[in-house]
């Protein structure tokens, strides 16, 4: 079971996009993939006030991911905490994870030539830290739940 | 190994208080101080790194060698600039006297040291780019309390209420204070948001106004009639401390809420539940005075009503309210050592600007830039030869580029210290490029608050291109001048250690935390102490202000409804975004990944009577016929009388590859504006450009391709 999950508190989001940036920063990332992304619907009046809220996607690190298995050098690969990465001395840019992911989300690193996509910044997970765009979201909307948490809130 | 570098943003100008992480000369982290803003940064922040790593900025000094603003450059030694730049300084002294030099800078923290160098020169024209920003609400804190608009911080997080005029509070962002907001929304706490527009702040509003453009001076004189007449606001506090408030009861009869909702456009059920509410938070309401409000031409009147709501309210010093900052002395702690007490003669000359002369009503710190321009062109009071632009760029900031350009022309020295291409530095004869923030050190400032606080900046990396640090260039240009004494310094730890020797703090104290603590615990808050520190003639909050009736102004101004644009035409107003900050960060690599261009927000009603469909080129054709072509967002969200676009865009910079000519200026299409200054409070009126719109010849109708 996938034991990480990132969750936007919409309410507090400020559509300010810093989570895409603290991503990319953090990578060190050229201009071209953008791992993260904040979306919002057109305003619409509720109650006279023209409002609409924000959207967090990144990668869903499926259960049981289409890009896993499609990938010719073994190189997208499932954590068993449910991670989903790439093992970038594998990857050899075929990009086949692209396409076959439903959401096209693993993206081409132009400098690497190499898929690049989010880790949910496993290297940061495993020393105890979280992930760049929780860390450094400029609201502290976006935040990182690890599943027992859930189950003991129940 | 990885070293922590505790620093400040240089970003934006708020300077949010960061954590670097560096190893081997590369940044691996870089965070909000997680003891001040628990780690949070804005993109812009984020985007540090890349505008380190990108060449399209000045790599070394430049020195002009052909015709302004033709873009040929002579890469040259710091030497050789700064000896070319003091050569021509001395002989405008000699021919036209010291004064003939003025410097502007974009305010903040840090002017003590460029106001020092002016002044060690013998020029009492120092001053910043304020009149095209916060001029007005500064006047009018002035004019109501006798404080600057620095004079309060605002206990957001603990208001029941928080009434924002176009203060787009969450997109024009400081970090802590966005989140103040969100805490207070969190806590149940009520926003009112009144703009042209819908804004990323008034998303998240609980009540929302969109009004006419140019009445938000009447919504307020509405709101105090209503407060008023219901008698709901604080006797106590107005019998104690407020002057002439008899006088604001009789203006304000015939301003019902009933005429503030016609004017306005919005409806009567709205403004009257509105002050309802207020009537009930109070105190613990705040009606924010406004940052940016070189707006209108009743701006300033529409700042000093919002004043004297929070008045009203009798907010200040109550949690929740408006506090007044606390500053080293109230912990005990004596201040930093200034730059400026080393300048033995302070200049006694008239300023250029006549700030403090003909306009005894104006603060004469750092004046009003545009009246400079007026002297450049007059010779009078005396004539203006040279200009010193201190990460400032006048083209961006103010009105009417080419009637700036016509005011230059007379002069014999144009210099630009910038990290980046600034418009202006584009067109000076000297280009300085200052290192930028994460290469720089800088001197030790004090910040207010309830826990006052000196911090500094630390460089996290050494230069990598050939720029310099302003501290070093400000001595080394004194050097060339012949007062390098007045800057007893040789390296910023000298200086650092000469700004601390009368506070006690030592640099120890800043290791831990990025900051040195002047208090453990914060200042309490304490009404009873207001008296001293309310600072006009009168020592009460003046209604009737004596300052104003003293230079002929009224303090209390009948309203005037604003021109309503012809048909097919529209006010341009502008404003922000969290993603960019102004001009300064357009050509950054991952900041125009996010935010490319700027587009044209249009009303539905307004655009389909025009023709013009969401995504369509428009023209945006200004009086005097210069035009602007961008896109067009059709929207319900936005005032039928106005359009509005993101400033800073349209730069015309080539060496900025990414953002030559990418979206719209506003700013060039303010022909006319440069001098249309509110005679009362300084700031410039901004919103009072009319433009005609119409739906681009450019969209394409056809493919011819071959
Ligand atoms: S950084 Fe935080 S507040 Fe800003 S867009 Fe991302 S999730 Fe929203
Ligand atoms: S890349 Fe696509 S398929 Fe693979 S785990 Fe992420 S969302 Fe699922
Ligand atoms: S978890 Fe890490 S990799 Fe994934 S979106 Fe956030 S910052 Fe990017």
């Amino acid at each position: 079971m996938n034991k990480y999950m990132l969750y936007l508190d919409s309410k507090r989001c400020i559509g300010c996009h810093g989570c895409e940036v603290h991503c990319k920063t953090n990578k060190g990332l050229p201009v071209g993939p953008i791992l993260c992304e904040i979306s919002h619907d057109p305003l619409k009046a509720v109650r006279g006030v023209p409002r609409t809220e924000f959207r967090f996607r990144s990668c869903f690190h499926c259960e049981d991911p289409f890009c896993v298995p499609i990938c010719p050098t073994k190189a997208m690969i499932k954590r068993d905490d449910g991670i989903v990465y790439i093992d970038q001395d594998k990857c050899v840019g075929c990009m086949a994870c692209a396409g076959a992911c439903p959401w096209n989300i693993p993206q081409m690193n132009p400098e690497t030539g190499k898929a690049v996509k989010c880790d949910y910044c496993m290297d940061r997970l495993d020393i105890g830290l979280r992930p760049a765009c929780v860390t450094k979201c400029t609201t502290h909307a976006l935040k990182l739940v690890t599943m027992h948490e859930v189950t003991d809130s129940k | 190994m990885r070293k922590t570098v505790w620093s400040m943003c240089g970003m934006c100008s708020v300077r949010c208080p960061i954590r670097v992480e560096v190893e081997n000369g590369e940044i691996k982290w870089i965070e909000g101080n997680p003891h001040l803003l628990g780690g949070a940064l804005c993109a812009k922040g984020s985007a540090g790194p890349a505008l380190v790593a990108d060449d399209e900025r000045p790599r070394q000094p430049l020195i002009r060698k052909a015709g302004r603003g033709a873009g040929q450059w002579e890469e040259v030694s710091w030497y050789a600039a700064l000896d070319y730049i003091a050569d021509k300084m001395k002989k405008i002294k000699e021919k036209h006297g010291a004064e003939a030099m003025m410097m502007s800078c974009r305010g903040g923290p840090f002017p003590d040291m460029f106001k020092s160098f002016l002044h060690g020169f013998g020029s009492p024209n120092f001053t910043n780019h304020d009149s095209g920003c916060g001029r007005n609400v500064h006047h009018a804190s002035k004019s109501v309390y006798g404080l600057g608009r620095k004079g309060f911080i605002y206990d957001i997080k603990n208001a029941k209420h928080l009434v924002l005029f176009g203060r787009n509070i969450l997109a024009a962002l400081r970090i802590a204070e966005a989140n103040q907001v969100m805490d207070m929304l969190e806590n149940g706490g009520k926003l009112t948001y009144v703009d042209v527009r819908q804004s990323m702040t008034g998303i998240k509003a609980t009540r929302f106004f969109q009004v006419r453009p140019g009445t938000d001076y009447a919504f307020l004189l509405g709101t105090i009639h209503g407060l008023i007449k219901k008698e709901a606001y604080d006797k106590e506090f107005i019998e104690r401390y407020v002057s002439d408030f008899d006088k604001l009861v009789e203006f304000i009869e015939p301003y019902t809420p009933d005429w503030a909702a016609k004017e306005c456009g919005v409806k009567v059920k709205g403004i009257k539940d509105f002050i309802n509410e207020v009537a009930e938070d109070r105190p613990k309401v705040i009606f924010h005075p406004g940052w940016m409000l070189s707006r209108y031409r009743d701006s300033f009147y529409a700042s000093r009503a919002l004043h004297i709501l929070n008045v009203l309210m009798g907010n200040i010093e109550v949690e929740g309210g408006q506090l007044l900052p606390k500053t080293p002395g109230d912990c005990g702690v004596k201040g930093l050592r200034t730059l400026g007490s080393m300048v033995s003669e302070k200049p006694t000359q008239e300023r250029a600007d006549q700030v403090g002369t003909k306009y005894t009503h104006f603060d004469k710190g750092p004046g009003l830039f545009h009246l400079f321009y007026k002297a450049m062109e007059t010779g009078k009071p005396y004539p203006v030869k040279g200009l010193i632009c201190y990460r400032h760029d006048p083209f961006n900031c103010f009105p009417d580029p080419q009637a700036q350009k016509r005011a230059l022309d007379n002069c014999d020295l144009l210099v630009s210290i910038d990290t980046h291409y600034s418009e202006f530095g584009w067109y000076s004869d000297v280009i300085l490029p200052e290192s930028t923030y994460l290469e720089r050190d800088s001197a030790i400032v004090a910040q207010k608050g309830n826990k006052p606080r000196f911090i500094k900046r630390n460089k996290a990396l050494e230069p990598r291109l050939d720029t310099k640090p302003m501290w070093e260039i400000v001595k080394m240009l004194a050097d060339r001048l012949g007062f390098g004494d007045n800057f007893p310094y040789n390296s910023i730890e000298e200086l650092w250690k000469w700004q601390l020797e009368p506070t006690g703090v030592s640099l120890e104290d800043f290791d831990e935390k990025g900051y040195a603590e002047l208090t453990d615990t914060p200042i309490p808050i304490d009404q009873e102490k207001l008296e001293k520190n309310i600072k006009t003639p009168s020592g009460k909050i003046e209604i009737i202000s004596k300052v104003l009736t003293d230079a002929g102004l009224p303090s209390l101004k009948e309203y005037e409804s604003p021109l309503k644009p012809p048909k097919g035409q529209f006010r341009l107003v502008f404003g922000r975004t969290a993603v960019h900050a102004h001009g300064h960060t357009i050509n950054n690599p991952l900041l125009h990944e996010l935010m490319p261009d700027n587009s044209v927000w249009i009303n539905k009603r307004a655009a389909s009577k025009l023709g013009i469909a969401e995504g369509d080129l428009v023209d945006v054709i200004a009086h005097d016929g210069t035009t602007g072509v961008i896109k067009a967002h059709v929207t319900d969200f936005i005032h039928a009388e106005a359009i509005y676009v993101v400033h800073g865009f349209g730069r015309q910079v080539p060496l900025q590859t990414r953002a030559y000519h990418s979206g719209m200026s506003d700013q060039k299409l303010q022909g006319g504006l440069l001098q249309d200054m509110d005679p009362a409070g300084g700031g410039l009126c901004l919103c009072e450009s009319i433009v005609t719109v119409l739906r681009s010849s450019k969209n394409p109708k056809r493919r011819v391709e071959l």
